[in-house]
C-alpha cells in the first residue's frame, strides 16, 4: 500500500431547467460510474431516487417504533392510574384488573399511539435532516425552490470533464464550477501498518 | 413523462411553468393587499373584541352569564365545540384521506384547509376550556400528579377520551401544516427581498434546502403522517359524539352517534372550506387553480355527507319509532314539534334537503349558488348541535326540571367572538403564509396543467 494522500475534489453544479433532462443526467452520470452527492429541487420529483440511487428512508419504521412505545406508556399509566394506584369504585365495580376494564382504554391507548408515533417521526425528520430554527439554508443556489434542479458533484480531476460533458449533452442550463476542497488523507487501519 | 388520460379535466388552467406557479402563489405575499382584505379584517376584528370582552366577563363572573341553567347545562358552549370541531375535520379528510385515495385536486386546496382545521380546533378549545367553569383549573383535566392526593381523571369517561383525543388531534394537525409548509416557507425565503421577510422566512423555513435525501422523507412523512391521522379524524368525532351517547338521555343514547357525527363533520367541513376558497379565489386572484372543477369535487362530497346524514336522521326516526321506548319517541316528537321545533325544521331544511339541490349540474358549478349553499349547510350543521342538546334537555325525565333555553348576549358575544377569531386568523395566514401548496401543485403541473395536457395530447396524436 503507498502512503495516503490528500486527494482534491472539485465541486461542480449542473442546473437544468426541468426535471426530466435532470433525471436523465443522472441516470447518465451514475452509469459512467459517477457518484451524485445531491440534487436540490423546488418539489419532489418522481423516480430521482431510483436515478441517483438512494436507498429508501427507514422513518416509517421509526413512526411504527414510536407508535409502539406510546401504546406501551398509555397503557402502563392507565393500568397504574386506574387499577393499581386508586381503583375507582362506580356503582360497586371498581377496576379489579386491567384485563376486565381494558374496553374503556382502549379510545386512549389509541389517540397515545398515534400521537406517539406522528410526533416521534416528525421530530426526527426535522432532527435528522437537521430542519431546527436558525438553520442555515441548505440549498447551494436559490433559484432550486424555484423552478431550477440543481445536480450537485464532488468530483476527482478525472471525473470533472466526463461529469461536464455529461451534463453538457443532456441540456443542462448552467454548469458552475464551485471552487474545490481538500480531502485529508483517510487513514485506514491497514494503511496505519 | 407521467402523462394521464385526456379526459381528465385539466386542474391547473393556463399555460403555467414551475415559475409562474412561483409568482402565483408568492403574490399575495410581496404585494399589499387588497382593500377588501383590510375591510375584512377589521370587521372580524370587531367580532374578536366583543369575544374577549364576553370570554373576560364569563372568566369574571362565572358561567351563570350564559343562559345555561338547572336543566339545560349544555347548551351554547358545547353546540359551539361540537361545530368548531366538526368544521375542522374537512381539514385533515381533504390532506389525509385524499392523499391516501392518490386525488390530485386536493393540492390546490389542502394548504387552506389544513390551516382552517388548525384555527376552528382553537376556536373549540375555547369552549372545552370554558364551559368547565374554573378554567384555571384546566390543567386537572389531564392526568397529573398533583398535591390533592390520589386523585386521577376517570378513564372510564368518554369526556377524557375527548381530552385526549382533541389534543392529540390538534398537535397532530399543526405538524401535518407545519411539515408541509416547510418548503414553500423555503421558496419565499429565497424569493423575497426585504430584509425582515428574509429573516422572517428564514427563521420559519428551518433551514430547508431541497434536497433528493429530504424529499424522499419528506414524502414518506407526509404520507405515513396521512396514514396516521385518517383513523385519528374518525376517532376524535367519534369521541365527540361518545360524550352523548354514552349517558343515559333519550335521544343521546344511541349507537348510530359515531358514524353519523363523523358524516355531519365531514359534511359542514366541507362547506367551511368552499366558503373560505371562494373568498381566497376571488381576492387573491388564485382562479387558475382552484377551478370550477374543484368547486364541483367540493360540492359532490358534500351531496355525499349530506345524504348520509339525511339518511341518519330519518334512522333515528325510524328507530325511536321501532324501539318501542316511549322516552325515545318522546324525545323526538318533542324536537321535531316541541317549544324548539324551529330549529329542528331549520336544520332538516338546512342539511337534508338544501344540498340536494347539487344533483342539478348548473348549481354545483356556479359559484355565486355553491357561495351561499355553503353557508347555508353550516347553518344548518350549527343548528343540528344545539337540537341534539337544547330541546332534548329542555324535557328531560323529570318534567318539574322541564326549562327553556334563551342564550345571553355574552353566549352570542363569545361565538361571534370565535368566529370573528377565526376569520382573522385565517385572513393573517392567507396574507403571509402561502396558501397553496406550490411545492405540490408543482409536481401535478406536468399531468394536470392545461396547456402540458393539451400538448401531451397533439404529441400522442402526431406519433
Amino acid at each position: 500500500m503507498g502512503s495516503p494522500v490528500a486527494k482534491t475534489k472539485y465541486i461542480v453544479h449542473g442546473i437544468f431547467n426541468d426535471e426530466v433532462p435532470m433525471l436523465d443526467a443522472c441516470r447518465k452520470l451514475r452509469s459512467s460510474g459517477i457518484r451524485i452527492k445531491d440534487v436540490f429541487s423546488p418539489m419532489p420529483v418522481h423516480g430521482l431516487d431510483d436515478a441517483i440511487g438512494l436507498p429508501r428512508t427507514r422513518i416509517a419504521i421509526c413512526s411504527f417504533i414510536y407508535g409502539l412505545i406510546g401504546m406501551s406508556l398509555a397503557t402502563l399509566m392507565m393500568w397504574y392510574m386506574m387499577v393499581s394506584d386508586w381503583p375507582i369504585d362506580i356503582g360497586g365495580k371498581p377496576n379489579w384488573s386491567y384485563y376486565l376494564a381494558v374496553p374503556a382504554f382502549i379510545p386512549i391507548t389509541f389517540e397515545a399511539t398515534i400521537f406517539c408515533a406522528a410526533h416521534g417521526m416528525v421530530l426526527t425528520f426535522y432532527l435528522r435532516c437537521w430542519l431546527v430554527p436558525g438553520a442555515k439554508a441548505k440549498n447551494p443556489d436559490p433559484r432550486t425552490t424555484d423552478d431550477k434542479f440543481l445536480i450537485y458533484l464532488e468530483l476527482t480531476e478525472q471525473q470533472s470533464l466526463k461529469a461536464q460533458e455529461i451534463l453538457k449533452t443532456s441540456g443542462a442550463e448552467e454548469i458552475n464550477q464551485k471552487g474545490s476542497f481538500i480531502v485529508p488523507p483517510a487513514y485506514t487501519l491497514e494503511e496505519a501498518h | 413523462m407521467h402523462a394521464e388520460s385526456e379526459i381528465r379535466v385539466p386542474l391547473i388552467l393556463g399555460n403555467k411553468s414551475y415559475r409562474q406557479i412561483t409568482d402565483d402563489i408568492i403574490r399575495p405575499i410581496e404585494a399589499k393587499p387588497a382593500k377588501g382584505w383590510y375591510t375584512l379584517v377589521t370587521i372580524f376584528s370587531l367580532c374578536f373584541l366583543w369575544g374577549i370582552f364576553s370570554l373576560a366577563y364569563t372568566i369574571g363572573i362565572g358561567i351563570g352569564a350564559w343562559g345555561n341553567n338547572n336543566g339545560v347545562d349544555w347548551a351554547w358552549d358545547i353546540t359551539n365545540f361540537v361545530w368548531w370541531i366538526g368544521i375542522g375535520h374537512a381539514g385533515t379528510l381533504i390532506s389525509a384521506v385524499l392523499l391516501l385515495f392518490r386525488q390530485k385536486w386536493r393540492m390546490a386546496i389542502n394548504r387552506s384547509a389544513e390551516a382552517m382545521t388548525i384555527f376552528a380546533v382553537l376556536c373549540a378549545a375555547i369552549f372545552v376550556l370554558l364551559h368547565t367553569g374554573r378554567p384555571w383549573l384546566d390543567y386537572m383535566l389531564f392526568p397529573l400528579p398533583n398535591q390533592f392526593g390520589s386523585l386521577w381523571p376517570n378513564f372510564n369517561s368518554p369526556l377524557l377520551w375527548d381530552v385526549f383525543a382533541v389534543s392529540t388531534y390538534a398537535t397532530v394537525s399543526i405538524v401535518f401544516w407545519y411539515t408541509g409548509l416547510v418548503p414553500d416557507f423555503a421558496m419565499i425565503r429565497d424569493r423575497v427581498i426585504k430584509p425582515w421577510q428574509k429573516k422572517f422566512y428564514g427563521l420559519l423555513s428551518l433551514g430547508w434546502g431541497g434536497g433528493a435525501r429530504h424529499w424522499s422523507r419528506f414524502e414518506e412523512v407526509s404520507l405515513v403522517l396521512a396514514g396516521l391521522s385518517t383513523p385519528l379524524v374518525f376517532s376524535v368525532h367519534s369521541i365527540v359524539s361518545m360524550d352523548f351517547a354514552t349517558s343515559i338521555v333519550p335521544g343521546w343514547h344511541t349507537t348510530i352517534f359515531p358514524p353519523y357525527f363523523v358524516s355531519g363533520a365531514v359534511f359542514s367541513g366541507f362547506a367551511m372550506v368552499l366558503t373560505l376558497m371562494l373568498v381566497v379565489r376571488k381576492i387573491y386572484k388564485l382562479e387558475a387553480y382552484l377551478t370550477i372543477k374543484h368547486i364541483e369535487y367540493m360540492n359532490i362530497v358534500i351531496i355525499v355527507t349530506g345524504s348520509i346524514v339525511g339518511v341518519a336522521y330519518l334512522t333515528e326516526l325510524f328507530i325511536a319509532w321501532y324501539s318501542g321506548v316511549e322516552w325515545e319517541q318522546y324525545a323526538f316528537l318533542n324536537r321535531a314539534t316541541g317549544p324548539l321545533a324551529w330549529s329542528y325544521w331549520a336544520m332538516m331544511t338546512c342539511n337534508v334537503i338544501s344540498p340536494q339541490l347539487f344533483w342539478f349540474k348548473k348549481i354545483r358549478t356556479s359559484i355565486v349558488a355553491t357561495f351561499i349553499l355553503s353557508i347555508v349547510v353550516n347553518i344548518g350543521m350549527w343548528f343540528e348541535r344545539f337540537v341534539i342538546i337544547v330541546p332534548t334537555l329542555c324535557r328531560t325525565f323529570l318534567p318539574s326540571t322541564w326549562n327553556t333555553f334563551t342564550p345571553s348576549f355574552i353566549d352570542i358575544g363569545i361565538f361571534v367572538g370565535t368566529i370573528g377569531m377565526f376569520g382573522m386568523l385565517f385572513l393573517l395566514f392567507s396574507r403571509f403564509f402561502p396558501v397553496i401548496a406550490q411545492a405540490e401543485i408543482k409536481t401535478i403541473l406536468k399531468s394536470s396543467g392545461e396547456q402540458q395536457k393539451k400538448d401531451a395530447a397533439s404529441h400522442h396524436t402526431h406519433a
